[in-house]
């Protein structure tokens, strides 16, 4: 059982949670996960740990609304108990001094690349941040990321904050102004997807993190399959990271998309669920 | 005058299939009373038993069916403890035919004895009337053994280690103990109460379980050397193997983990309740023809599947699976087609599998594992559709611990390397199971598992290793 230390709401689909998880706290690194099962009857779902605080004993994670799973978890409050939290699992991010590093996130990836963020600005790169998302609503953590990074452009594709546009439009004017050593994106498929296709004709070199469906996190199961260079690859294992102009984007959206009846008729029936009990 | 003996086995209560492939619960019911002293009766009590020979821990087989004919079913369970921690379980899914059955004496003319059938009851008596194993324990002495993996492996070791007075933690990866026994054997072959049961009793004697601690990452072998005075890994053969062949990444192939883990960890079956989602159609094939496919193609069924295949690229006589296994497959309505090997995949254009190219086998010479080399005949394939597969061809070792502990050495399949008492190149560390062995049986884990156990106590009270 792990306990919620505080939960403090970013808008109106993300909640960040700080979860007491010692061990976890004193070995994760940036671009690890846990993966998490709220109770006995809940499915195990992978979450980015965002930060942890060593003296403490806590995890830091953003969790967003998009499923069954997810929210539910939005209606845990401080104090409550998580049943089971596994890792930290998948390899760190390899952070050197590269020069120039852009962190690009799409919605909720912008805490998924917060801690790769802050890693390679303590090794010494100058690091650029763009975050997309679709309204001024759901920007998160700018003010995070403002607080170490050489630069931090929004993106909104209501342009309601920042640029009107996507994150690839922001990146390319970059692109045309500076040398890239490197480019790092967190967020959907398709945003990766994008991202990918633009700095393989600029030819600079691009990770991304593949947010495929999983269930042990251990190489056990092999739901989590992607391929990269034309070999297939578990994301949990061997990724969450990989190169993004050997990845088969296509393939990832497609088997995002295995459950997506079951998705609904569990997000249904859980919303259906909680109308009943107010 | 001499008792007439039955030729035949006494026959166990089984669900009748039409019904059974409609729920989850235990297939074959177990005999009552009457009917295990009946079958108990046809043991002749040689004076030089074959059968205890044939089981790879030596269950004095004799010995308790003896018990069993006198009715005293408590001792009868005292003489398996002595060499089988987990009888309930073996009982029920050990490959008795080819272990103690295959050579009992009365198999030379008649069937042979039902030993499983036997060693099953004995368990499930003692589970029935309520009792627990009373265990001894011995002094503590202060030592502290660190056990990765709850499979079979493991709980032996922490078992024996326990009673002998150490101080043992179990890490586990999954959020329960078990390993296949929990994730891997259906509920329908093997109730998941008759492992909890188990599990309560090693807590009972003071074994504690840290649950999602995944070993190689939370904490590695180096570091668990640094709190405990063994470590033994007890990992399983838990890496599916695919086929490597065209379109084995669309959506509806499962691997057989995959597949028996959202069913049984997760509870799929009882999707919406459960979180997690599973899906089969109407026509499901399982690829494979082992004991974990035949889980696979059985619970496809239970599912809803109207058509579960079985695919395997060699004949019937080859088939790996315990034959009481192929048998319940074969009443429950599952085809078996056999001689053919799928060489690709076709999906629709979401990505989801919709048929799948076969090409048909014929035998040709031994090969390594002196069964016939399956061969493809030329120009006959053909294209089979199907909602799901079910890849269930092997599984191989996980290098989650080896890999992040190089001076333990491993063979080429990534094996650990150990000797006859689980000792492996790296002092104080010990392995056993399918992670030694390659995927095997409960059986031979558990067995490791006991052998382990001794050397792992010897090393803690003399310091000597090798
Ligand atoms: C390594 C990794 C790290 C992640 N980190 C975070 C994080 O820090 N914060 C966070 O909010 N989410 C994160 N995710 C995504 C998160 O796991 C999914 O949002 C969650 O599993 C959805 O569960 P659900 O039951 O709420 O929704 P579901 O009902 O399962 O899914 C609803 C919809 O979301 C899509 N979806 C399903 N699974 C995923 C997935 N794994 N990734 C993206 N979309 C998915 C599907 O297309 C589906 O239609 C991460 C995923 C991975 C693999
Ligand atoms: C579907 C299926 C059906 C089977 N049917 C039969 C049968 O009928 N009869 C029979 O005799 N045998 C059968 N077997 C084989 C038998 O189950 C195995 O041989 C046996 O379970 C091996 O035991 P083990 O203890 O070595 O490993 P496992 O049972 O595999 O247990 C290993 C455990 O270690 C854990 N683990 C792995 N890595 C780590 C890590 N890094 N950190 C922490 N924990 C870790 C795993 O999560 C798992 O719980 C079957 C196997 C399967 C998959
Ligand atoms: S999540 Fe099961 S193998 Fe990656």
């Amino acid at each position: 059982m792990y306990r919620i230390v505080k939960k403090e709401k970013m808008n109106e689909a993300v909640n960040k949670f700080v979860i007491e998880a010692p061990l976890i706290a004193r070995k994760r690194k940036p671009g690890q996960f846990i993966i998490l099962r709220l109770h006995e009857k809940g499915e195990r779902i992978p979450i980015t740990i965002a930060d942890s605080d060593i003296e403490k004993g806590t995890i830091t994670i953003y969790v967003q609304k998009i499923g069954k799973t997810t929210y539910e978890f939005g209606s845990f409050k401080e104090g409550d108990y998580i049943l089971d939290v596994s890792g930290p699992l998948g390899n760190p991010t390899p952070i050197e001094k590269k020069g120039n590093i852009y962190c690009i996130a799409g919605g909720v990836g912008a805490a998924e690349i917060y801690p790769i963020a802050k890693a390679y600005k303590e090794e010494g790169n100058n690091v650029y941040v763009i975050i997309g998302a679709r309204n001024k609503e759901l920007v998160i953590m700018e003010k995070e990321f403002k607080s170490f990074a050489d630069g931090v452009y929004i993106t909104t594709d209501d342009g309601s904050y920042g640029r009107k546009g996507f994150v690839s439009d922001e990146l390319l004017e970059h692109i045309n102004n500076r040398k890239i050593d490197e480019v790092i994106a967190v967020g959907p498929a398709i945003m990766m997807k994008v991202i990918s296709e633009l700095t393989l004709k600029y030819k600079i070199p691009t990770l991304c993190s593949l947010n495929a469906i999983m269930i042990d996190g251990t190489g056990m199961c092999g739901v989590c399959r992607v391929e990269v260079d034309g070999i297939t690859k578990y994301a949990c294992v061997d990724g969450p990271e990989f190169d993004a102009h050997k990845v088969n984007f296509d393939l990832l959206m497609k088997r995002l998309k295995s459950y997506l009846d079951e998705e609904r008729i569990s997000l249904e029936q859980y919303k259906h669920m909680i109308g009943e009990r107010r | 005058m001499a008792k007439k003996i039955r030729k035949t086995r006494v026959e166990m209560p089984k669900q009748n299939p039409k019904g059974r492939i409609k729920n989850y619960n235990e297939v074959a019911l177990g005999f009552s009373e009457e009917k295990a002293i009946e079958e108990a009766e046809r043991c002749i009590q040689c004076p030089d038993p074959t059968c205890i020979k044939g089981c790879p821990v030596e269950i004095n087989i004799k010995g308790f069916i003896k018990k069993i004919q006198e009715k005293d079913y408590e001792g009868a369970l005292s003489v398996i403890r002595i060499t089988n921690l987990l009888p309930g379980i073996c009982g029920r899914v050990c490959p008795q035919e080819e272990q103690c059955e295959e050579v009992c004496i009365m198999g030379k003319r008649f069937e042979p004895v039902a030993i499983g059938r036997l060693e099953r009851f004995v368990a499930d008596f003692e589970v029935g009337q309520g009792k627990k194993p009373e265990i001894k324990l011995q002094p503590s002495t202060g030592k502290k053994v660190a056990v990765v993996g709850s499979g079979p492996a493991g709980l032996t070791v922490a078992s024996e280690l326990a009673q002998k007075g150490h101080k043992v933690v179990i890490f586990e990866a999954l959020h329960k103990p078990g390993g296949v026994l929990i994730y891997g054997i259906p509920e329908f072959r093997l109730p998941k109460k008759v492992v909890e049961q188990e599990i309560e009793n090693l807590k009972a004697i003071g074994v504690e379980i840290r649950l999602n601690h995944v070993i190689g990452k939370i904490l590695t072998v180096n570091e668990l050397l640094e709190d405990f005075d063994a470590v033994f890994l007890g990992l399983g053969a838990g890496l599916p193997a695919f086929m490597k062949i065209p379109g084995e990444n669309l959506i509806g192939i499962y691997s057989a983990n995959e597949f028996l883990t959202r069913i049984n960890l997760m509870k799929a079956y009882l999707f919406p309740e459960y979180d997690t989602p599973i899906k089969v159609g109407k026509k499901v094939a399982v690829i494979g023809a082992g004991n974990v496919a035949m889980d696979a193609v059985r619970s496809s069924l239970r599912l809803g599947a109207e058509e579960a295949h079985i695919i395997y690229r060699r004949s019937r006589k080859e088939m790996p699976a315990r034959l009481e296994e192929i048998e319940n497959a074969e009443e429950e309505g599952v085809i078996f087609d056999l001689l053919v090997n799928p060489i690709e995949y076709i999906g629709d254009e979401n990505g989801r599998v919709k048929a799948i190219k076969l090409i048909k086998m014929e035998l040709g010479e031994p090969d390594d594992s002196g069964r016939r080399r399956p061969v493809p005949i030329k120009g006959s394939e053909y294209l089979f559709n199907v909602d799901t597969v079910v890849v269930a061809i092997g599984q191989k070792a996980n290098p989650l611990v080896t890999s992040t502990t190089p001076d333990l050495q491993t063979n080429k399949w990534g094996n650990i390397k150990a000797d006859e008492y689980g000792r492996t190149s790296k002092k104080g560390v010990f392995a056993g199971g399918d992670i030694v062995t390659g995927a095997a049986t409960v059986i031979l884990a558990m067995g490791a598992g006991r052998k382990s156990a001794v050397a792992i106590d010897e090393y803690l009270r003399t310091g000597k290793w090798k």
